[in-house]
């Protein structure tokens, strides 16, 4: 028996050092559901994110994907990082391989597929973000916008039940920025699970189903992307969207 | 002229000091690469033990004149092992435990270089950090080590000419044999040191080939 919720996050903590990172996060995630993270920087939203698939280790609480525990699995985290895509700021494709070997050298040594299956499947990723033309281009070859566009191919092909996007536009230009939210938004209205840090207003408005609120490694609001932009229960959730709005 | 005619007679024993001369080196390169790489990933990724076993190795290998390893393992170690190896083998294998030490340090410093997110993406697609070290991380250590690596092909062959201390027939020792046998010097030496010269060209031709290969647009210093 599965409850409805895809993920589940239980109070979660991180300190470095003597700086506590993430102070008892918490919040639950349906299936298909897009879930915007904005704050001031430095509030713990991209830890928060790396402490869901992992790649950093919370000091305490719990991470459930599908009512599986994963936090304190041990070596069993790669097989629950196959159905955690996540996307970087810094799109980091890898930088030896073609755009059709980034997407499909997880296919081929996690998955362990065939040479000819994975190919097509990496290309059928490409063409779903309008990237097929650059299959043989090397990560230098394509612009910010095209290298996001392979990364979050690489991710969607192994088929993931939750993607988490971690400030992908903010290394990019308004024009490359919008090439890589439309991609975003088609991923959204196509059902995917989305946990996503980004300071996009216009994205969080038109394709989130949440907006969540932090500062300080704490989660201060959160609802619908309507109410906490027009009206914020919080004064620091109002400051800080007007201040974002203004830029 | 009494030199052409030494060098023809005593030519063919010469040049055939090029295929063990030779065999000490590649056989050299093999060993550091292998033993190198590993001792890379032990000093990178190593637990702490390991890391300290390494350090310990690269800091001795670094550490001593090349002649006095030889003979150290040529008289004593080996013979105190019960090992019955021939001075050839003796000599490839000191040679490429000393590049070891050299080469492990250049792969370090690749592996080093390469940014944080590319580990990170990898596990972040369900790879064990094995599978990524595999794939991905090594893939681009070793190119960015290609350059500096080409380094270690004329390194290893001058010094190779040192296994003529433990009687290894490669070319220097057959060298002195002549000169020894002939008491013509000069001409006898500048031909060894020719082979030596068109041996060191011909090899980074090959490098630069290699090189040249493996090339990837806009990485690593081979690019283009």
């Amino acid at each position: 028996m599965t409850s409805e919720y895809i993920l589940r996050v239980e109070n979660l903590h991180k300190r470095f050092g003597n700086r506590e990172i993430l102070r008892g996060i918490s919040f639950k995630v349906k299936k298909g559901e897009t879930v915007v993270f904005i704050g001031p920087s430095g509030t713990g939203k991209s830890t928060l994110l790396r402490c869901i698939n992992q790649l950093t280790e919370p000091d305490a609480g719990h991470v459930y994907l599908d009512d599986e525990k994963i936090t304190g699995c041990g070596h069993l985290i790669s097989k629950y990082r196959q159905r955690i895509g996540m996307v970087f700021q810094s799109f980091n494709l890898f930088d030896h391989l073609t755009a059709v070997q980034n997407v499909e050298i997880a296919l081929l040594k996690v998955k362990k597929m065939k040479p000819a299956e994975a190919r097509k499947k990496a290309a059928d990723e490409l063409g779903r973000v309008g990237m097929l033309d650059f299959s043989d281009h090397y990560p230098s070859e394509l612009s910010g916008g095209q290298a996001q566009r392979v990364s979050i191919a690489r991710s969607l092909a192994m088929d993931p039940e939750v993607m988490l996007f971690d400030e992908p536009t903010s290394a990019l230009d308004p024009e490359l920025t919008r090439e890589v939210l439309e991609v975003m938004k088609d991923l959204a209205r196509s059902g995917m699970t989305m946990l996503v840090v980004s300071h996009e207003l216009g994205f969080a408005q038109s394709a989130a189903t949440e907006v969540v609120f932090m500062e300080g490694g704490k989660i201060i609001e959160q609802g619908p992307p309507a109410r906490i932009m027009k009206d914020p229960q919080h004064p620091r959730t109002g400051e800080f969207i007007g201040k974002i709005a203004d830029q | 002229m009494e030199a052409v005619a030494i060098l023809i007679e005593w030519g063919r024993y010469l040049l055939s000091g090029i295929s063990i001369t030779m065999g000490l080196v590649i056989s050299a390169l093999a060993i550091g690469f292998l033993l190198g790489l590993a001792i890379s990933l032990a000093q990178v990724y190593g637990i702490r033990p390991l890391r300290a076993a390494a350090d310990v190795y690269v800091w001795f290998f670094r550490g001593l004149p090349v002649l006095v390893l030889l003979f150290m393992f040529y008289y004593g170690v080996f013979p105190a092992l019960g090992l019955d190896l021939s001075a050839f083998v003796i000599g490839a294998v000191v040679l490429g435990m000393r590049g070891a030490a050299y080469q492990s340090q250049i792969f370090r410093g690749s592996i080093q270089s390469i940014s944080e997110g590319q580990m990170t993406a990898a596990l972040s697609l369900g790879m064990t950090k094995r599978a990524a070290i595999k794939a991905i991380i090594l893939p681009q250590a070793l190119r960015i080590s290609l350059p500096s690596l080409s380094n270690e092909y004329p390194e290893i062959l001058t010094d190779s000419a040192v296994c003529y201390a433990i009687g290894v027939m490669e070319l220097l020792t057959r060298t002195s044999v002549i000169v020894s046998q002939t008491y013509v010097t000069l001409p006898i030496y500048a031909a060894c040191a020719g082979i030596f010269i068109l041996l060191n060209y011909a090899g980074m031709q090959a490098i630069s080939k290699v090189e040249k290969k493996f090339a990837i647009p806009g990485f690593g210093i081979a690019a283009g």
